[in-house]
């Protein structure tokens, strides 16, 4: 998935003369097929292909990554605004958790005069958030 | 239960933003204040938040300690490269400097994003502004000292190491889990080495003594002397957790009963676990020493730093190369 191809360098003029430019870049690597890529770490490189070859030293030489990711981190846009991210909003009803009904359950089978179901073995797990983000 | 049309805010908007100190209009010492909070409470910091110069110069200093000492750490092993007394005792040798180069990697690498470039590292170790740990100044003998070091100067490190995982400035606390994953093969490997000599010739067993008899007094010293917990400032901010006499008793802990097991002879006739305390009582290590050697006065301190400054003026090609115009590389030109 690599482009080979070197990318125009010194982006932000840093450079002197013919001079290439360090700069860092990002490694995400998946551990296993399947895994999603996680942040590893970052090397410093003057292109793409230095860049994922350090990565490969640093993060794959134990063969304890299926893929690397490379990523300028210049082309990184990031958002951490709290006020988009975690607004001080009750946002609960976006959630499972936020219907809690043990009392009107209650009540309903008071009023249809049925049992409460016994509960099955192995019935999956209430998700607590999307697929993935669990282990973050 | 919830009511969708509670819409109004929950937080005042000063409590809003999970990280306050960030906040560019607070005052320095405002920001300094919650940022002190922040990190008290056991919060995380990364390279990209607002931290004050203490804490950016503390995490500095201390993470370029532990680069240097994994980029000079490898030069008393790779001296037995060449050595090893079998093919997979070489390959597992280089294995293991080639991990320690690496480790010496990412750690610069943080150290970079705090702001101090890899080249002026470099010239302060080189000129003997920053230390490495006091281990990497002595001499190797013979191969007994390679399995002593990888088993036991490792295993103090990973004590180290390991509550390092919990640091406050989370960028590191990251890498010391890669680094501790592959500090534990070396642990391994040094143990082996250790119990295949101990196990073998009687030569062998007095080589592996004689290397204990070398090394404990370092090892001793290694974490520093005893600190006071309150006056710690990497303690402070929580760069790291432990105090250097926690360290030292885990240390005597976990590896005392198995140099023990071994049959082998620890050279401190003061060493006893106090029964009721669970403390270890030890006979005081040599903290002239551990002085003298730190600041490049070891045994073989000048020697390697001198390897250090003559490999890095041999190798000034390979940086510049990749400074200087891509046609010199011959896959741009492909």
């Amino acid at each position: 998935m690599t482009d080979q191809t070197p990318p125009d360098r010194d982006l932000d003029g840093t450079s002197d003369g013919d001079g290439r430019t360090l700069e860092p870049w990002e490694v995400f690597r998946r551990e296993k097929d399947g895994d999603p890529m996680r942040h590893g770490g970052s090397v410093m490189a003057p292109d793409a292909l230095l860049a994922v070859h350090y990565a490969r030293e640093l993060y794959g030489r134990r063969q304890e990554s299926v893929a690397l990711w490379v990523v300028r981190r210049a082309d990184i846009h990031d958002l951490a605004d709290p006020d988009l991210l975690q607004p001080p909003l009750d946002r609960s009803f976006k959630k499972p958790g936020g219907y809690v009904m043990r009392d009107k359950l209650a009540a309903a089978r008071q009023q249809s005069g049925q049992a409460k179901p016994k509960a099955r073995s192995g019935q999956p797990k209430r998700p607590t958030g999307p697929a993935g983000t669990a282990d973050r | 239960m919830t009511d969708p049309l509670a819409l109004d805010p929950v937080l005042a908007p000063q409590d809003r933003a999970r990280l306050p100190f960030n906040e560019a209009d607070l005052s320095h010492d405002e920001r300094f204040g919650r940022f002190e909070e922040h990190v008290l409470a056991g919060g995380k910091v990364e390279s990209t938040d607002w931290m004050p110069d203490e804490y950016r110069q503390g995490v500095l200093r201390f993470v370029e300690m532990h680069a240097n000492s994994e980029l000079m750490g490898v030069l008393p092993e790779r001296e037995w490269i060449m050595r090893a007394p079998t093919l997979r005792r070489k390959l597992a040798l280089t294995a293991k400097v080639q991990d320690e180069v690496g480790h010496a990697q990412l750690l610069y690498r943080l150290a970079e994003d705090l702001g101090k470039p890899r080249e002026a590292m470099f010239d302060d170790l080189l000129a003997g502004k920053t230390k490495f740990h006091n281990v990497f100044h002595y001499p190797t003998y013979s191969w007994a000292d390679v399995g002593i070091i990888a088993w036991l100067v490792d295993a103090a490190a990973i004590v180290a190491q390991q509550a390092l995982r919990d640091s406050s400035y989370a960028p590191y606390a990251r890498t010391m889990k890669k680094i501790c994953w592959e500090e534990s093969v070396h642990i391994m490997h040094g143990r082996d080495v250790v119990v295949t000599m101990v196990t073998g010739s009687a030569g062998q067993r007095a080589a592996i003594q004689e290397a204990l008899d070398r090394w404990w007094g370092p090892l001793m010293q290694m974490h520093g002397p005893r600190s006071e917990r309150a006056k710690d400032r990497d303690i402070h901010w929580r760069i790291k957790a432990k105090t250097s006499e926690e360290l030292r008793q885990e240390f005597l802990t976990i590896y005392v009963p198995r140099i023990r097991e071994l049959g082998l002879t620890i050279p401190d006739a003061d060493l006893v676990l106090g029964d009721a305390t669970g403390i270890w009582a030890y006979g005081e290590p040599d903290w002239n020493e551990l002085r003298t050697v730190v600041t490049n006065h070891g045994p073989k301190s000048e020697e390697r730093l001198a390897f250090r400054r003559d490999n890095r003026a041999a190798t000034q090609w390979v940086r510049d190369t990749i400074l200087g115009s891509p046609a010199a590389s011959p896959t741009a030109a492909a």
